[in-house]
């Protein structure tokens, strides 16, 4: 039997700040993962990463990370994305203070 | 210390120009991330988790005043205050935005500083003893052989595509100081009976997944050969070395595979051959580099100072006790700043810091810095008289934590907090494990011990050569981090043995103190050191404190 398909977002990092992006579900990039376009398809979300990483002037590496859906938006299924999502645990750096500052 | 001549200049304004335009034509979109990677990467460029990585080599991780008040500049101008010193003796910038790296680099290059090859399968930053120059038991200073292989490996035509990255440290101490047997390849100077000096040439040590200590190659080169002899083993490395799988390309594995004797009798094959081809320039060269390296103008000053702050300050007392190391001058001390405060990220300074370290470094340390591969700063040269001086000022930035050696002295690589390979996290184990071992005021009985935490099986950290050394791996999802014990970096150098299970994030601190503790009731006395009780008891009773329920199991 195949496995049950995890859900997946469309991540990278941008070409510039080298700051963690997801794809949202009309295409453009945003920089919190509660905003990405979660994919349930397998077909869908191959197209997407297609789509992705065709954009070489806008991010770099592109890849389908894990994700579940959560509350307000998706939410991470693994802890490195977690870490990617948030910012390092040592210093108040990266996303989640940039979040502190919005 | 080494001064660029205009060759030099040259080379590294020419190559930060020419990135300048790679990466212009990067974002203007004439060249794709596949073109482009390969050229960041040659100028230390990385791209990490959450952003860029500049990672910038400090050759034999020696600096002065001035190239440590720049690193402070560029921390502040271009990253977030702050940078990170490793392992190689080099120091990394983790937030730097790809367009301001071109101006990073012409900042690194008015100071004579560079990040070329410290990525890539190239002939990496060369390491040495930071130590050299001062320490008691060395032969000669290592540095002006260590910049003589850089001068030779820079942008050497035939090593910019070797197999996989070449690592290479030089020594010149009975005491081994540069985990020289940890490298691909290492020069330790040496003396034989008739008092000449020449080299001892080891091969094929590195840590990673197949952890490998390097053996003897060459137990006596003379001294005029160095440079072909070092040629023919790159050569005969990048002839045999095997490129069909990533895990076997390092040298280690070539010289594993084909055996030691195998190995030497191509080398001396190929020595043979291109040994003529060196018209006895590169001694000449070698001589020149030398006079870079002269003996510090010591000063004659009277040492009550440092006697009256030692008698009546114990907080001086317990940092000389602890940081301070033998001189060859009696007058003065080598001294290492610890940049270990407990609870703080190991081998992290702030601009801030790095400035009062400059500052220090010229009003009374000869101008001098380095940077060792235990991620400390150590002030070489100290005149005695000047230390309660230097304490005060470290003490006022947090820097005068009284710690080199012991438990808290912890070695973290960066782990999955900053880089793009890790398996679990490495920093907070080691910012927990300090701080709970600060809480129990236990450090001084402890005494020396070395812990190393590698936050994948890269190593980084050096966990195989801790004497307790932590691994973080990702188990199911889940972090989850593998005890190695009995390692050893030293001259007797040893990999640490697996000490069973993994333990959870949460259960590694509370392992860990099981194991300290458990190590004070099972030592002889008090100098007898961690790593000297584990060698007469051997593993067995390190295990059953550490895993107590398999003991009361094995009872039932
Ligand atoms: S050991 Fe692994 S996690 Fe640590 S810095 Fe090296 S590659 Fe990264």
């Amino acid at each position: 039997m195949a496995r049950k398909f995890t859900p997946k977002v469309v991540t990278a990092n941008d070409l510039i700040e080298g700051d963690v992006v997801y794809l949202t579900d009309d295409g453009t990039w945003t920089r919190k993962l509660s905003e990405a376009a979660l994919f349930t398809i397998p077909e869908e979300a191959d197209e997407r990463l297609s789509f992705a990483a065709a954009q070489t002037g806008r991010v770099v590496g592109a890849y389908l990370a894990d994700a579940e859906p959560g509350e307000t938006g998706p939410v991470p299924a693994h802890f490195r994305e977690a870490f990617r999502a948030t910012g390092p645990s040592n210093y108040f750096h990266g996303k989640q203070e940039a979040a502190e500052q919005a | 210390m080494y001064k660029y001549n205009d060759f030099d200049e040259a080379f590294i304004r020419a190559r930060t120009a020419q990135f300048r335009k790679q990466v212009e034509r990067r974002v203007a979109g004439n060249l794709t991330e596949d073109e482009f990677k390969p050229l960041r990467l040659m100028n230390g460029l990385y791209l990490q988790l959450h952003a860029y990585m500049l990672r910038v080599a400090i050759p034999y991780g020696t600096l002065n005043a001035r190239q440590m008040r720049q690193l402070a500049y560029i921390a502040d101008k271009w990253d977030r205050g702050y940078g990170h010193f490793t392992t190689r003796q080099n120091i990394q910038f983790n937030w730097p935005r790809l367009t301001d790296v071109p101006d990073m680099l012409d900042a690194l290059a008015d100071v004579e500083m560079h990040a070329n090859q410290t990525s890539g399968n190239t002939i990496r930053n060369v390491t040495s003893d930071h130590f050299a120059g001062a320490a008691v038991d060395e032969i000669e200073d290592p540095r002006p052989v260590a910049e003589l292989l850089r001068q030779w490996s820079t942008d050497h035509p035939e090593f910019q595509f070797l197999g996989r990255k070449f690592k290479i440290a030089v020594g010149a101490s009975e005491h081994d100081r540069a985990v020289l047997k940890a490298h691909d390849l290492a020069v330790r100077i040496v003396r034989n009976d008739a008092g000449e000096t020449g080299y001892e040439i080891l091969v094929g040590g590195g840590l990673g997944r197949t952890p490998m200590i390097g053996k003897v190659l060459h137990p006596f080169l003379p001294r005029e050969d160095l440079l072909p002899y070092v040629e023919a083993v790159l050569t005969v490395y990048n002839t045999l070395g095997r490129r069909d799988n990533k895990y076997k390309a390092r040298i280690k594995i070539t010289v594993h595979e084909n055996g030691i004797d195998t190995i030497r009798a191509l080398v001396d094959e190929q020595f043979a051959l291109i040994r003529p081809t060196f018209s006895g320039y590169d001694q000449e060269l070698l001589e020149e580099i030398r006079a870079h390296f002269p003996e510090p103008d010591y000063v004659k000053a009277p040492l009550d100072a440092f006697e009256t702050a030692y008698e009546n300050d114990p907080v001086f007392r317990s940092w000389a006790d602890t940081n301070l190391s033998a001189h060859t001058n009696p007058d003065y001390a080598i001294a290492t700043i610890s940049l270990k405060k407990h609870g703080q990220t190991p081998g992290d300074a702030t601009s801030e810091q790095m400035r009062v370290m400059a500052d220090l470094a010229e009003a009374f340390a000869h101008d001098e810095l380095r940077i060792s591969h235990e991620q400390n700063v150590i002030l070489p040269h100290v005149h005695k008289s000047h230390l309660p001086a230097i304490h005060a000022r470290l003490k006022a930035v947090g820097l005068a934590t009284a710690n080199i050696g012991l438990v808290s002295d912890i070695i973290a690589c960066p782990g999955m907090d900053y880089c793009a390979l890790a398996t679990a996290r490495s920093i907070p184990v080691a910012q927990q494990i300090a701080t709970r071992f600060d809480e129990l005021k236990l450090e001084h009985e402890i005494g020396e011990l070395k812990i190393k935490i590698s936050g994948c099986i890269n190593a980084c950290g050096h966990h195989h050569m801790g004497h307790i050394g932590i691994l973080g791996l990702d188990r199911a999802g889940v972090e989850n981090y593998q005890i190695t014990l009995g390692g050893d970096g030293s001259e007797n150098a040893a990999i640490g043995e697996r000490a069973g299970p993994g333990f959870a994030y949460d259960e590694i601190v509370p392992a860990i103190e099981r194991l300290v503790l458990g190590y004070l009731d099972l030592r002889e006395s008090p100098e007898e050191t961690f790593l000297q009780a584990y060698r007469r008891l051997g593993a067995e009773p390190f295990k059953a404190v550490l895993y107590p329920e398999a003991k009361t199991k094995n009872a039932a």
